[in-house]
């Protein structure tokens, strides 16, 4: 199967690499350090041409978990229709990560939405700034500490009556 | 019978000016969300708005009298909103069409405004996620008849209308 | 947007000849929702910065609140011009979790039911780009097709907009021979929609104008960018989830349709290639509403993942635990404790959900790979050193639907 063979090959670069595998989605789990030569190494080696998916989850609640937050890449080979997933750990307070940008242009947008939602940086991204929500806002909603409701922020305008407008 | 149309009639101009307000509103679409293509399909064939004089859609505020909110508006857009509302020119109405623009509907979440009606005043409301043309037909047509039956020519009455406040959100009470 | 967002001009004496324009959020063209600030040297588009999130409503964080059968309702309002597939790829990443494998005549439904949306998603599109262009005739035709299509959807659940017709599992409830007949008369009558709407589009001569050479998106840049669906077939990227990771009742299709593509790269081509992939979905139609299995359409009893039927539960003590169980906060389904992602071919693109489960029936986390937003992306990269008029071809040609851009 395509994936033994590169995983065996990366396990022979990176000793430290973890894999995992649940139905038909593979998965690498790389330290925050080595993040970006794994990333690398696929993209030139082995033909990972296209960044699919970038995203992150909060583990606060999680049963059992001893990280934060977890960042996934989602790598396709259009070549040969192979998905990979790299997953990594991340803890507060030191929150960043090496951008993908100058991998795949693709990550772009992906990393600002992950800055705006959860607060992990992306060193070296060309322009990182909130995406989805307002400049002004303070928190990051997708967070397992921030309520589903907000904290009043939708309701903090002014109002408009008829005599006024 | 073809119909006949004499060579003058009287009428008092506070209804004339009401009627003629009435059946030729302006619509300006601030379609945002799955409102808006039901309001799409309301302008299209089959529904057909049009009948009643109300197909002519501006999106220059400066050109319209009827605004429909169509649809959930949000924290980053309500500014918009009501930039909009402030632009159009007097007499205005409102439609919120939809649970969303009415109440939130089904996004109780940090992002949504519940209900645009906290902060723009809004004439009428249709209930549906998304309510069906027919029912936002019907509001066009129960507008018309507010409309028939308040203002008067010089208008300065709408400048007048009494503050508008929203209800409370539900887990505030 | 601050100001110290925008790119820098160049200086020197060039820079007097620049100037900024805000398009949107409140255009036409951007359907109420994007905001471009464009930069411009006389009508030439210099550069162009997106503005989104102006209707970003907390979707994700409402999946980390409802169980999966409830989501579903809110992911209908996710591509709200397809609205099925986003049930058919929620409950697809969901029993791939749970390791669910659907009854024939289920999978059969739901195929039927994802090629219908992906038609009347592809003529709002069509007859969309055109409206910006300024030929209203077509979209009206191609509305009417669409008034026929949810009428479809209203046959089988009630509501013609956002049916939330799927379930873990299955369906709501079993389709009709109303359904089936309304089928069928929609497979014989949209033909002749379709080829009026190409005889007034493809050869319209300001049509062709305003939509060949513009926006080329190159293949390279297509699969750098991420892009999948339409866009990135009309580039030259052969990639299609319906047959590269065939899903549902796709494997017998096989050979029932073909994978359109073109190799422009235009805002003319992706109009062409989705005019075309109208006619294979009609194919897929025809040939699985001819070939319905009889049977269940939701999985077995036993494997607790379902509601019993209405009159077992009033019958038998059994069924009422098993439906007690499943609507209970703390019973629901019990899926393992993993992470998993799974994607369909939706008319955009690669819709996929990437779901982390913690045990219980209510996701703890339900990323959504919005084609949309990878879409959107690209539009800088199209638009630059275009005219100002083509602005709005190219929007209208990417297909942005603004709930699944900001969710
Ligand atoms: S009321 Fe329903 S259909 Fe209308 S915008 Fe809200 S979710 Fe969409």
């Amino acid at each position: 199967m395509a994936h033994d063979t590169i995983i065996a090959a990366l396990k022979a670069k990176f000793a430290e690499l973890v894999t995992t595998e649940f139905r038909d989605n593979f998965r690498v789990v790389v330290a925050p350090a080595r993040l970006f030569d794994v990333l690398q190494s696929l993209k030139d080696e082995h033909g990972f041409n296209m960044l699919f998916e970038l995203t992150a989850a909060d583990y606060l609640k999680y049963p059992k978990a001893t990280d934060r937050f977890g960042v996934v890449y989602g790598l396709l080979n259009m070549a040969t229709g192979v998905r990979i997933f790299v997953k990594t750990w991340l803890n507060e307070p030191d929150l960043t990560l090496p951008s993908a940008f100058p991998l795949w242009k693709g990550a772009d947008w992906l990393e600002r939405e992950v800055y705006d939602m959860y607060g992990i940086l992306f060193d070296g991204h060309p322009d990182l700034r909130r995406i989805l929500m307002p400049e002004a806002f303070t928190s990051f909603p997708l967070r397992k500490d921030y309520p589903l409701r907000g904290r009043g922020e939708r309701h903090n305008f002014a109002v408009i009556t008829r005599a006024e407008s | 019978m073809a119909l006949t149309i004499p060579d003058v009639m009287l009428a008092r101009l506070d209804p004339l000016a009401n009627w003629v307000r009435a059946n030729s509103l302006w619509p300006m679409p601030f379609a945002t969300a799955c409102c808006g293509i039901e309001l799409m399909a309301t302008g299209a064939s089959k529904h057909d708005i049009a009948r009643f004089g109300a197909e002519v859609m501006r999106f220059s505020p400066r050109q319209c009298d009827l605004m429909i909110v169509a649809g959930r508006v949000v924290m980053k857009m309500l500014p918009v909103l009501q930039r909009i509302w402030t632009q159009m020119p007097e007499p205005k109405w409102c439609i919120s069409m939809g649970a969303c623009a009415s109440s939130g509907g089904v996004f109780d979440t940090y992002a949504v405004v519940q209900g645009v009606d906290r902060f723009i005043p809004v004439d009428m409301y249709v209930p549906g996620c998304p309510p069906r043309p027919e029912q936002l037909i019907q509001a066009i047509i129960d507008l018309q008849a507010k409309i028939k039956q308040t203002g008067t020519l010089q208008g300065t009455e709408f400048g007048k209308r009494t503050e508008h406040k929203g209800p409370l959100p539900m887990h505030l009470n | 947007m601050p100001l110290e967002a925008l790119p820098t001009l160049p200086e020197g004496p060039e820079k007097d000849y620049l100037w900024t324009l805000n398009f949107g959020p409140q255009h036409p063209a951007t359907h109420t929702t994007l905001r471009l600030i464009l930069t411009l040297d006389g009508e030439t588009v210099v550069t162009a910065v997106p503005d989104i999130g102006f209707l970003h409503s907390g979707f994700e964080k409402l999946g980390e609140d409802l169980d999966f059968n409830q989501y579903v309702t809110i992911v209908d309002r996710m591509n709200y011009i397809s609205p099925i597939m986003n049930e058919i790829a929620w409950h697809h990443t969901v029993e791939k979790l749970m390791g669910i494998e659907l009854t024939p005549r289920c999978k059969y439904i739901r195929t039927i039911l994802g090629e219908l949306a992906r038609i009347s998603d592809h003529l709002l599109c069509a007859g969309a780009q055109a409206l910006d262009l300024g030929a209203f005739t077509a979209f009206l035709y191609g509305f009417q097709q669409r008034e026929v299509i949810y009428d479809i959807y209203e046959t089988i659940s009630g509501q013609r907009f956002h049916p939330s017709y799927t379930r873990v599992g299955g369906l709501l409830f079993d389709v009709t021979d109303q359904f089936i007949r309304k089928v069928r008369n929609f497979v014989k009558e949209f033909p002749k929609t379709h080829a009026d709407m190409c005889r007034l589009l493809n050869r319209n001569r300001i049509f062709l104008e305003r939509t060949q050479g513009i926006g080329v998106l190159s293949k390279e840049l297509a699969i750098d960018l991420s892009c999948t669906g339409p866009l990135a077939r009309s580039s030259g990227v052969v990639r299609d989830l319906r047959k590269d990771e065939p899903y549902l009742a796709y494997p017998d299709f096989q050979t029932a349709f073909k994978v359109v593509c073109a190799a422009e790269g235009d805002c003319y081509a992706r109009y062409i290639v989705r005019m075309e992939e109208m006619i294979e979905s009609l194919k897929i139609i025809d040939a699985a509403i001819e070939n319905l299995p009889a049977g269940a359409v939701n999985v077995d009893v036993e494997s607790k993942a379902v509601f019993p039927a209405q009159t077992s539960v009033y019958r038998s003590i059994e069924s009422m635990i098993q439906h007690f169980e499943l609507v209970m906060p703390n019973r629901q389904w019990t899926p393992p404790v993993d992470e998993v992602y799974g994607a369909i071919e939706s008319p955009n693109g690669e819709l996929g959900f990437y779901i982390v489960s913690d045990g219980t029936g209510v996701a703890y986390r339900a990323r959504t790979r919005p084609p949309s937003y990878i879409h959107f992306a690209v539009f800088p990269y199209l638009i630059e050193g275009h005219q100002i008029s083509d602005v709005v071809a190219v929007l209208g040609s990417l297909n942005i639907i603004a709930a699944e851009l900001d969710r």
